[in-house]
């Protein structure tokens, strides 16, 4: 029986204690070339990437910012330190880890989840990884999970440029320009054919510098007939100016195969969060994005899956908390390219104490996506009246032999719920936290159960209200 | 000795409409009474405002319950001070479930972490009791419940919960035959469990006729008209409340 219901107690310190960042190399604040030609220096790249970077940059330069979300006004590049490196060297083994660094992270759960339930761990703080391993059966069967720097010198070196920033070009908005520009650590991980990865990497991102950005890139290549489940969990201290997360994943998953990609976000709530992730399926393929944005303080984020291949099919699962003083925009686009494609969308969105949630999503489904499905469920939960919950549902459908549905809700939470759940001894914070997660449980179930609990952790320290 | 629950001159208003005048009533400890009376006599408002619904406002009178004054104290403390309240409508919560839930409510009330297996054997054995299928456990509280399933999922909570006073409100209504026996059962397992007291609301005698009562009590239009023993349920089951609603 599952435990998940369960909240323990905990606070906000969890997430929010920080080290000085003494010793780290510091790139100074702000975006011209000379800085991004300090970045490629630093990391050693393969001409073809300066020269991708400096492309990007170009293209950054010349990109308008995005005029259709929640404001970026308090954005300013100028303040943002592009690259903090840790003072370290990435490690494989937990113990020549940094101990400031080691702290951070034992005190987040990893890499004690590793040890229980996973395949292989990486850990980024900052711009760089300090940790990456994984396990012996994983290697054997010749799974890769690698950070791209290193695995631009190696063997896989070719598979990573034909990859890389494809799927996600810089010219598609001006954050994508920004991450190709100055983008550092994040993920290679390629399964071969035929492999059942049963258990799930995971990869942690902390950004623990003041006023910096975070660009981690993740690279996922899925061969034919095999399965990955990926998890990437994220959160960093807060402070008074801005930080910036602009990371980019790209999945690729070949004929057959499934990815899984479940993200728990916990930005603090000074982190402008504008994230890119595509995926692109293959015939009979399948996509599942289980997603849980509780932190930041703005949020763009629409994981988009592009079915290629007849009978691919696209499944998003996601919550959304928007509390005091956030504004978190959010959802997923689907693209239909084959026939017999099928796309699913099942999203929560809870807003609270003036906090405000949109969902967007777009599916478009193309004129050779004959006998297409698509559905899509979206329900909003606001906890007062100062609350907003926008829903902006987006259909472009460009056969008639589509099936496409879509299905919005929006409530409140009933004074006879809350009636109902304390008269049995819950205290009325408590009772409310528990409908929430309950309400929230879409994603819930489908998450490992450690990941369940710290989803339900979340939810209850947002229902304190000791987190604004 | 001091009664476990001592309602003294209590009058209770909804939407400024009074609907309870100045009534009195006590219950000992371990004892089974029941409160009767026709539709719109105000059983419901009673059971609601021991529980303290925000719904239902006190305007005069004190409630002693295990010698506290629990009109001042939060819905939640009468719980953990041993009220409990079988809901008419009990409420749908979707993504949580029954055992979580009754789980989570019984750690709230102890303080402390119960045992899963321990748990899971008493659960099971309630279940049983009630003629419930061990899945119903697992399903999501009250969402797709039929009716009499809503029912049997209260006094499960009740059987879990073992509070020293249970107000069963309704519990009988919309059920057949079969179900009210099945209830009737679990009642009568809470009756031998130990010294829990027990108020049950209702305006049928069906779910009584297997019950051992020690007082009963006839509500109408907001005043207690008569109070006595098992012999009153008999009457009424008889003769309805043509006579005391000429009182």
């Amino acid at each position: 029986m599952a435990e998940k219901t369960y909240v323990a107690d905990i606070d906000r310190s969890m997430y929010d204690f920080r080290y000085d960042e003494k010793d780290a190399y510091r790139i100074e604040e702000g975006l011209s070339p000379e800085i991004v030609e300090q970045i490629s220096k630093e990391k050693n790249d393969p001409q073809w990437m300066h020269d991708f970077r400096m492309k990007s940059l170009e293209i950054y330069n010349h990109t308008q910012m995005p005029d259709w979300g929640p404001s970026i006004e308090g954005l300013n590049m100028k303040n943002i330190a592009t690259y903090v490196r840790p003072n370290t060297k990435m490690a494989n083994d937990w113990d020549s880890v940094p101990e400031e660094i080691k702290d951070t992270f034992e005190r987040l759960g990893i890499p004690q989840a590793e040890r229980k339930s996973l395949a292989g761990v990486g850990a980024q703080y900052d711009s760089e990884l300090v940790y990456h391993n994984v396990q012996d059966f994983a290697e054997k069967l010749g799974v890769v999970y690698s950070d791209i720097e290193s695995a631009l010198h190696g063997p896989y070196a070719d598979m990573i440029r034909e990859h890389f920033m494809k799927l996600v070009p810089p010219t598609d908005h001006k954050f994508a320009a920004l991450h190709g520009a100055v983008w550092s650590g994040g993920s290679f991980v390629y399964v071969p054919e035929g492999v059942h990865l049963e258990i799930p990497l995971q990869s942690y991102f902390r950004l623990n510098a003041k006023g910096a950005g975070q660009f981690e890139h993740t690279l996922i290549i899925v061969e034919d007939n095999a399965y990955l489940h990926f998890i990437e969990g994220c959160s960093a201290p807060k402070y008074n100016v801005a930080n910036l997360h602009a990371g980019c994943v790209e999945l690729f998953v070949g004929k057959n195969s499934t990815i899984r990609y479940s993200t728990i976000e916990n930005w603090s709530k000074n982190m402008y969060n504008l994230n890119t992730k595509r995926a692109k399926v293959e015939e009979g393929g399948k996509i599942e994005w289980v997603s849980g944005s509780f932190g930041s303080h703005v949020s763009y984020l629409y994981p988009m899956s592009v079915l290629a291949g007849r009978g691919a099919s696209s499944e998003f699962t996601g919550v959304t908390f928007a509390g005091k003083g956030q504004n978190l925009d959010t959802g997923c686009k689907v693209v239909h390219n084959a026939p017999d494609t099928t796309s699913v969308v099942n999203t929560r969105s809870i807003s609270k104490g003036g906090g405000i949630s949109t969902f967007r999503s777009a599916v478009v489904i193309n004129p050779q996506a004959k006998n297409s499905k698509s559905s899509t469920s979206c329900q909003s939960l606001m906890l007062d009246s100062e609350s907003r919950s926008d829903t902006i549902p987006a259909m472009d459908v460009k056969t008639q032999q589509a099936d496409v549905g879509h299905e919005a809700k929006i409530g409140r939470i009933s004074d006879e719920a809350v009636f109902y759940l304390m008269s049995r001894g819950l205290p009325e914070d408590d009772a409310r936290a528990l409908i929430v997660s309950g309400f929230a449980d879409n994603v819930g179930k489908e998450l490992p159960l450690e990941y369940a609990v710290e989803m339900n952790n979340l939810i209850r320290l947002e229902m304190k209200g000791t987190n604004g | 000795m001091e009664p476990l629950l001592n309602i003294q001159n209590l009058s209770v208003s909804v939407d400024d409409n009074e609907i309870l005048h100045d009534l009195n009533l006590k219950v000992g400890r371990g004892e089974t009474h029941v409160l009767m009376g026709p539709n719109g006599a105000g059983k419901s408002t009673l059971g609601n405002a021991l529980m303290g619904n925000p719904q239902y406002k006190i305007t005069s009178g004190t409630v002693i319950f295990n010698g506290k004054n629990i009109l001042e104290e939060s819905v939640c403390d009468r719980a953990k001070e041993g009220l409990f309240m079988s809901f008419q409508n009990p409420i749908e919560v979707p993504g949580v479930s029954l055992s979580n839930f009754i789980r989570t409510a019984l750690e709230q009330r102890t303080g402390k972490r119960i045992r899963l297996w321990d748990f899971k054997k008493e659960i099971d054995q309630k279940l049983k009791v009630l003629d419930m299928d061990p899945s119903y456990a697992d399903r999501d509280l009250n969402v797709g419940f039929s009716g009499g399933e809503k029912k049997k999922a209260e006094i499960l909570q009740m059987l879990m919960l073992k509070p020293s006073l249970a107000i069963l409100d309704e519990t009988d209504s919309g059920l057949d035959v079969d179900a009210v026996r099945t209830v009737s059962n679990g009642v009568k397992e809470y009756q031998k469990d130990k010294d829990g007291a027990l108020l049950i609301i209702t305006h049928s005698t069906r779910i009584l006729e297997a019950l051992h009562v020690d007082a009963t009590h006839v509500l109408v239009n907001g005043h207690i008209v008569e109070d006595g023993g098992a012999e009153l349920v008999d009457e009424i089951n008889e003769r309805g409340f043509e006579r005391f609603e000429e009182k």
